[in-house]
């Protein structure tokens, strides 16, 4: 649990920035999805070729137990949950300079 | 191939999307710095609790050595290109759909 339970600290911790700051990024929910998907792919598939070349692995006990190409779920969230925040972030550092 | 090139692979990747490729100049944004910094802060938080309590774990043999709170140095490399190649995209898509004007050397 301690990998799913980082994810939703993440999300949690930068819901005020849109609920609080109105960054508008949750909104632009089009924009959002054709971020996410190319660097999705990319980093799902260095993922993938990593494990496979056993540059890193996940400890089962730790993790859901599903696997999707030999990654645990919460892995596949982290390529969510990581650029949604980096976006955040960076439109609450814009909308705070004039 | 180690996690090492791999990591330094992706930074040159990235380097080229960012400023060839999509043309987004995330990297010329002072706002950028800004924002990678603070993220940078939290990707040490919580990548130090994933590696800190072996959630995930690294074969030496692939990495240099070299750790940062937990993490090997080379997840520093890799998150930073996940963090430019999204906001590269995201930047790219705000002005095709005109939601963004170019502002590039901010």
């Amino acid at each position: 649990m301690t990998y799913l339970l980082v994810l939703l600290g993440c999300l949690l911790g930068t819901l005020p920035l849109e609920l609080v700051l109105h960054v508008g990024v949750y909104r632009q929910w089009r924009r959002l999805l054709l971020t996410l998907a190319p660097v999705a792919v990319a980093f799902v598939t260095w993922d993938v070729l990593a494990v496979r070349a056993h540059h890193w692995r996940f400890d089962a006990h730790q993790v859901l137990p599903p696997r999707v190409l030999d990654l645990p779920l919460e892995e596949l969230g982290f390529f969510v949950v990581i650029p949604l925040c980096a976006v955040l972030a960076f439109e609450a550092v814009r909308r705070s300079r004039p | 191939m180690t996690y090492t090139a791999a990591a330094l692979l992706a930074v040159g990747v990235t380097l080229v999307l960012d400023l060839v490729l999509l043309r987004a100049r995330v990297l010329a944004q002072q706002a950028f710095w800004i924002a990678y910094a603070i993220i940078l802060l939290f990707q040490l938080v919580t990548n130090g609790v994933l590696t800190g309590r072996d959630v995930v774990t690294y074969d030496p043999s692939a990495i240099l050595g070299l750790r940062v709170v937990f993490a090997p140095v080379e997840d520093l490399l890799f998150g930073f290109a996940l963090v430019v190649q999204t906001l590269s995209w995201w930047t790219f898509w705000g002005r095709r759909s005109g939601a963004d004007r170019p502002d590039v050397g901010r």
